[in-house]
């Protein structure tokens, strides 16, 4: 392969692509964020309108549905922060087909490419969905409470996972399960009799995406639905994937929380002039715009990797770890420069502030 | 089209630039930190490099060569960081120490005439503009130059000047007009023989021991009045100021790389003993499930990156032409900030062993904390920083 000219500036089609989300956000989203997250749901049109973009589709290689467009995990990360610049709820909701497809792509066998992934290449979005996180003290992504078993012709699946987003409405998910010492990815059927959806949850923020615990009894999966079959799949590399997407998501979120808290310091009088004026606001907002590039451009350097077939590993591990302290520390300043007004959820920091919480905690909530 | 990896040339330039950190400036780290303000002779065989010099000139019509790297040559100013990094990976009072690069000598590259160029060129310069009443406030100080028929009158007192024994001449700045405010600001090269020119003292310092800075004093000292840098000539705005501010635009990235050098050096150090400890750093478990030491060491190496892109984005973006005066503060304001807090984090981790002069961890971390200061302390760049995404001017945000 030809090496690529080392650069931090967009091309054409990357700048186009980004513009054309940022529209769409700025269109759907902007007005609608604050009442979506008030009435808990995501109306299906804003994300058929999302799904429309075709970016998830585009990639897919015609042969399965697809267009057969380059696949690339950076234009990916550009995509997820504008999107969750918008409203992260609708951002992770929007890319759940491609947090389900890519992995099946990228891993599965030519049967569970050919079953899996044509049905969902389709005009309308179809919400499919992934089990990863577990709800427990502890939790960790690299060692799974959710067991596999192997037992004849099948896999038995028993554990408890949760924050699996629209789980009640997934045909398909992608489970995270722990195998024989190593770490594997399944795909379950929602109606497969092992598999019990709870009560729709109640978390800290995201309100407006449904999420649901999902218990695994005795869960029986054919061997053949184990993602990449007899071989198995590259699971540090599906986390590798997830954990650039969260950054790029914390991204995202961050800048909304920069940006709304900005305008507004320059606009809040107290004492006779903006309070953007004194140096106390002031470094704060320095602080939260180079925090914000500093997020973005350690998502690209771990898709950077990624599109170069590298492994990413460390990238990946420190672009998230970064994404999830300093989206944070960001969307508290937020709420803070926004004083009592930003408790009050007539301003979006708040939200900001409840979601952000999620970059840190969550894994394998989308891809790129 | 956005792509952060690496590329072949920018791994040579590195790995090239630490081999010769590591052979030459590591092994005498410590000699010049105990012998403070020893001029280190080792540095005499760098005297030769061209580091700051001009690209040939070219014939009139001719155009000029643009800073944008053609296809993918490896930029100038990205590489300058990149091999910043590795030699204050090596030492940075070294790195500050090499002959014929000093700060003065970067003004006099982006400001001098050619016949200026051609006279001081090939000797090294030193920058003088920090004065006991003016620090940060630069804009404000008080030498004074006045013209007396073929020659400046310089008078005032200079300190905290990077080189001021070794060098040759300094880029000294002076009003020559002090009703005219900034605009009244011009910058002069004086040599150090100049009658009236004097070496007051060097003092003691912190860190960076083996970089000698110090004080000059300037009483009633002449220069022919062709030693003046830019126009003489006090317009009624602060645009000439500006322009030699904008020097700093171009520096900036440099200190900022200064700091990922020194903080890298902790860092390898720090994770050598991790290591030697059978700890492995496998960049994978949930950060809450580690060590303190090791999610503490995962932060400062995500800090360390972060601080690298900033950086190397901003000193890409000079090469591309663009103008950088944002990114390279926000860089600065990262790196000097950060590049501190892992050095001294290293020494915590490190226990006693980052208290003992045996290694060079206590070093760095009293080594890195001058670039959180000089070239426009972490405040100023947070107040340019905030300046400009908020659109103010300097009197809305004091
Ligand atoms: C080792 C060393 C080498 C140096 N080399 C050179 C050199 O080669 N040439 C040269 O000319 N100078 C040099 N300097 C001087 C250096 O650039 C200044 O020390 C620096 O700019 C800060 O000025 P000051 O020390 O007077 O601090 P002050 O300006 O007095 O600042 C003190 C504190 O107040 C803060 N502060 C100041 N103004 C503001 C503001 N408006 N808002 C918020 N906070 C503010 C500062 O951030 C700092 O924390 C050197 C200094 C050192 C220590």
């Amino acid at each position: 392969m030809e090496e690529k000219e080392f650069s931090f500036g967009m091309s054409e089609e990357q700048r186009t692509i980004k513009e054309t989300v940022a529209r769409l956000v700025k269109d759907v989203v902007s007005d609608n964020a604050h009442d979506m997250d008030e009435k808990k749901a995501i109306p299906p049109e804003f994300i058929q309108k999302v799904w429309e973009l075709g970016a998830a589709v585009s990639v897919i290689p015609e042969e399965f549905g697809g267009y057969g467009m380059e696949y690339s995990p950076i234009m990916n990360t550009i995509i997820l922060e504008e999107l969750a610049y918008g409203d992260m709820a609708l951002a992770i909701a929007a890319s759940l087909p491609a947090m389900f497809l890519y992995p099946i792509l990228e891993a599965g066998t030519d049967e569970q490419k050919k079953k899996y992934i044509a049905p969902y290449c389709d005009a309308s979005f179809k919400p499919c969905t992934v089990a990863v996180n577990e709800p427990r003290f502890k939790f960790d992504p690299v060692s799974l409470e959710t067991r596999a078993e192997k037992k004849g012709a099948a896999y038995v699946i028993n554990g408890k996972k949760c924050f699996v987003p629209m789980a009640n409405n997934s045909a398909h998910m992608l489970v995270a399960a722990q195998d024989d010492g190593t770490h594997d990815l399944f795909i379950v059927s929602q109606d497969n009799p092992g598999v019990k959806i709870g009560e729709r949850e109640k978390n800290i923020g995201l309100y407006a995406l449904e999420s649901y615990p999902v218990i695994f009894e005795n869960c029986e999966v054919p061997v053949s639905d184990r993602l990449g079959g007899e071989q198995g799949c590259d699971y540090g590399k599906f986390l590798q994937k997830t954990r650039t997407a969260l950054s790029a998501i914390g991204t995202g979120v961050s800048r909304a929380s920069y940006e709304y808290a900005r305008e507004y310091a320059k606009e809040r009088v107290q004492f006779g002039e903006p309070i953007a004026s004194r140096q106390a606001v002031a470094f704060m907002i320095a602080e939260m715009a180079y925090e914000v590039d500093a997020m973005r451009l350690m998502t690209w350097k771990a898709a950077s990797a990624l599109e170069a077939g590298k492994d990413a590993k460390r990238e990946s591990y420190l672009a998230k770890l970064y994404a999830g302290e300093m989206t944070m520390k960001i969307t508290d300043y937020g709420v803070q420069i926004l004083g009592g007004h930003g408790f009050i959820r007539d301003h979006p920091v708040e939200r900001y502030y409840r979601n952000g919480r999620g970059i840190a905690i969550l894994e394998g909530m989308a891809t790129v | 089209m956005i792509n952060l990896e690496m590329t072949e040339k920018m791994i040579q330039v590195k790995n090239g630039i630490n081999g010769m950190a590591k052979g030459m400036l590591r092994p005498i780290s410590r000699y010049y930190d105990e012998n403070e303000h020893m001029y280190p002779k080792e540095l005499d065989m760098f005297r030769s490099l061209k580091i700051m010099s001009r690209p040939k000139k070219k014939k009139e019509g001719e155009e000029k060569k643009s800073d944008k790297p053609a296809g993918k040559k490896l930029g100038s100013n990205l590489a300058m960081v990149i091999m910043i990094e590795e030699m204050c990976w090596g030492d940075l009072g070294l790195l500050l120490s090499m002959p014929n690069a000093g700060l003065g000598n970067a003004a006099i590259l982006a400001v001098a005439t050619d016949e200026q160029f051609e006279r001081f060129g090939g000797k090294w310069a030193s920058m003088a503009i920090t004065e006991p009443g003016a620090g940060s406030d630069s804009g404000s100080i008080t030498a004074t130059a006045r013209l007396e028929g073929d020659e400046w009158v310089l008078n005032g007192e200079k300190i905290f000047v990077t080189c001021a024994e070794r060098c040759d001449m300094a880029v000294v700045w002076a009003t020559v007009d002090k009703k005219a405010g900034k605009a009244g600001i011009k910058s002069f090269i004086v040599e150090r023989d100049r009658p009236g020119f004097k070496l007051e003292k060097l003092e003691h310092k912190l860190g960076i021991r083996s970089n000698d800075t110090g004080t000059y004093v300037l009483d009633d000292c002449r220069i022919p009045k062709e030693n003046i840098l830019g126009s003489p000539e006090v317009k009624q705005t602060s645009e000439g100021f500006k322009g030699v501010m904008k020097t700093f635009d171009n520096t900036r990235p440099l200190v900022a790389s200064m700091a990922l050098g020194v903080s890298r050096a902790a860092l390898d150090f720090t994770k050598e003993k991790i290591e030697e400890r059978g700890i492995k750093l496998d960049y994978e478990k949930n950060p809450n499930n580690v060590s303190s030491l090791e999610k503490e060491f995962y932060l400062m190496e995500a800090n360390h990156e972060a601080m690298r892109l900033l950086t190397w984005r901003a000193a890409w973006m000079m090469d591309n032409g663009e103008f950088n005066n944002l990114e390279a503060s926000m860089a600065k304001a990262k790196s000097g900030r950060y590049g501190t807090l892992i050095a001294q984090k290293c020494c915590d981790l490190l226990g006693p062993l980052g208290l003992s002069c045996e290694n060079l961890a206590e070093k760095w971390m009293r080594d890195v904390k001058i670039t959180d200061i000089f070239e426009g302390t972490g405040q100023i760049q947070h107040l340019i920083v905030a300046r400009n995404v908020l659109g103010f001017s300097s009197k809305q945000l004091k």
